[in-house]
């Protein structure tokens, strides 16, 4: 008799505890999910930038998603410097011509992948960027050559609407 | 508190007290039976107290003026130096109260290191302590967001991107974190609450580490374990009430030359500057009180060692108990570790120093070396010197040196004999 009471007992204890875990993880997600990107931070996809005034060896800074965007206009230097780089010199190994589809314009986000910093134009050791923070050389492709940064500075989905306009996003 | 039989003398508060023993807590905290050598380093408990009462004060009457907004908070902030009555005032007692609140940690945590506060039987009020230092951290790195301005938006950049060198789900983690793909308005709205929120987690384990300590009671210049009360301790009032009440004035003035004569001097002009995402500082330096931090995080050229390496260097102060395997709490009677405990003072103050310092060159060199000291002090030498260390004889009593004059045994009990 004792023991089936004990049954019982066990039973409606893992119930319980079971239904209360279910109920607190089903309410403790929408709390954490509230956290991340809401509709209209997303709605705030795509930009369109007019290029037309660009002239090769500048450098326009645009803002999109609160992050600066650099659109390059390589001078031919530049290019081949960027294109004669070897693979295994490379950190974080990446082909020019796979970043910058048309070899004249560099488009990537503004932002050191190390902790966030804004790199400076034509400055550092490989002519390309150099990030005040902590100190990262990226080259004309943006690529990481040295420093605490771990990758290179991130290609976004870019195209050209016409000859003179970019869309990003 | 059970060795406690305490009856209030009045009818009422006796009705009182036998349905809320409040007064014999008072009574508990006015008894509280101290040791009776306790220099004026033991004074920063009651300091930091009045530090952590004056920021939730101050800092609930700036949020009547502020607003968290990324369009309006540089703004208003600015309202409240120009506008708001006294608001300059208040906000420099609060900006500089930040400071202070980590000058008076600092010292208080260094004064544990020194005479072994840590140790057996205060593992816990030590680790509760850490708790609290490291939601300072937290209060003071969002607290200088909100002026949003280019420090604050910056310095907000640079930590919060710490949290993606953790493998494959940091990235996700910092968007979760900003509410957005960059540090922007969502962000700044989170910090303002939860900068609100911390004082008052911080408040709750101030009367858990008060709580652990009354346990086994104060530790004490000489570190040995005394019996309570005896003629050893004093009833902490009015000895101790009136010593602390002292200190804080001294402490006070230092506070109020700040507030009154330099009131920017701790801070960074380039937060003068509205916020602007386009455009980094040419010089990211966080405050002062975290920069020993910040040079351990540089001097790692790999970024997610560079994290793992800043993060581990204020945990490892939890598991120090264990780490230190001297059974001598007092530095006093450890010939040894007082030396390595001055080196580590210099070490910390290094990093501080090539903290501030731009990361290349021979600040790097030194804030390597440092860093590695650092460890070496807490992983090698804290181990090893319990063992191979020779300590001084320790005394029986507290008033076995008092008496003898001087806290070293030896000397005192020659002393006494020379006296005789």
């Amino acid at each position: 008799m004792s023991e089936k009471k004990t049954k019982r007992r066990d039973f409606l204890f893992t119930a319980t505890t079971a239904v209360g875990a279910v109920g607190a993880a089903a309410v403790v997600w929408p709390m954490i999910d509230q956290m991340n990107p809401d509709a209209s931070v997303k709605a705030l996809a795509s930009t369109e930038v007019d290029v037309s005034a660009l002239t090769p060896g500048n450098t326009l800074t645009v803002l999109w998603r609160g992050k600066p965007v650099f659109i390059r206009r390589r001078t031919q230097e530049e290019i081949d410097e960027a294109r004669s780089v070897k693979m295994e010199d490379l950190i974080h190994p990446e082909k020019d011509e796979d970043r910058a589809k048309n070899p004249e314009w560099l488009v990537m986000l503004g932002v050191c992948t190390h902790l966030g910093c804004v790199p400076l134009n034509d400055k550092g050791d490989y002519n390309g960027w150099f990030c005040p923070c902590h100190g990262s050389h990226y080259d004309t492709s943006g690529r990481i050559r040295k420093g605490p940064a771990p990758w290179n500075m991130e290609v976004p989905k870019y195209e050209f609407v016409d000859a003179n306009t970019i869309k990003i996003g | 508190m059970s060795d406690h039989d305490y009856r209030p003398k009045s009818k009422v508060g006796q009705w009182f007290n036998d349905r809320l023993p409040l007064l014999t807590l008072a009574n508990h905290l006015t008894d509280y039976p101290t040791p009776k050598n306790l220099n004026y380093w033991w004074t920063f408990g009651g300091i930091l107290t009045f530090c952590l009462i004056t920021q939730i004060v101050t800092g609930l009457t700036l949020a009547m003026h502020y607003i968290a907004h990324a369009d309006m908070a540089f703004e208003s902030v600015e309202h409240i130096m120009r506008d708001v009555n006294y608001g300059w005032l208040i906000r420099y007692i609060h900006a500089n109260g930040a400071s202070m609140f980590f000058l008076a940690v600092y010292i208080h945590i260094f004064r544990s290191l020194f005479y072994g506060s840590y140790k057996a039987p205060r593992e816990i009020i030590w680790i509760i302590g850490i708790i609290i230092y490291l939601l300072m951290m937290a209060a003071a790195f969002m607290g200088y967001v909100l002026p949003w301005g280019q420090m604050s938006f910056w310095g907000a950049t640079v930590i919060t991107n710490l949290f993606s060198a953790i493998p494959l789900v940091g990235e996700g983690i910092v968007t979760w974190l900003w509410g957005g793909y960059s540090v922007d308005n969502p962000t700044l709205t989170r910090f303002f609450t939860l900068h609100y929120l911390i004082p008052f987690l911080i408040l709750g384990l101030v009367v858990l580490h008060i709580w652990a300590l009354h346990v086994p009671g104060n530790n004490n210049p000489v570190g040995i374990d005394i019996k309570k009360p005896s003629k050893d301790t004093v009833p902490f009032h009015p000895y101790i009430v009136i010593k602390d009440g002292f200190a804080l004035l001294m402490f006070m003035i230092v506070f109020a030359f700040f507030v009154f004569y330099a009131p920017n001097i701790l801070g960074h002009a380039d937060n003068y500057i509205e916020a602007n995402p386009m455009v980094t500082p040419a010089h990211i330096v966080p405050e002062w009180y975290l920069l020993p931090f910040y040079a351990i995080l540089r001097s790692v050229p790999d970024k997610l060692l560079g994290v793992v390496a800043m993060l581990s260097a204020i945990l490892i102060l939890a598991v120090l108990p264990w780490l230190d395997t001297s059974k001598i709490r007092s530095a006093v009677f450890r010939p040894l570790y007082r030396q390595f405990y001055w080196i580590l003072v210099a070490d910390v103050l290094i990093l501080g120093y090539v903290g501030a310092m731009p990361a290349e060159g021979l600040y790097l060199l030194i804030a390597r070396v440092a860093t590695a000291y650092y460890f070496l002090h807490f992983l090698v030498i804290l181990p090893v010197l319990g063992f191979k260390e020779k300590t001084l004889p320790v005394p029986l009593s507290i008033t076995e040196p008092v008496l003898g004059g001087s806290p070293n045994l030896a000397a005192a009990r020659n002393r006494e004999s020379k006296i005789e």
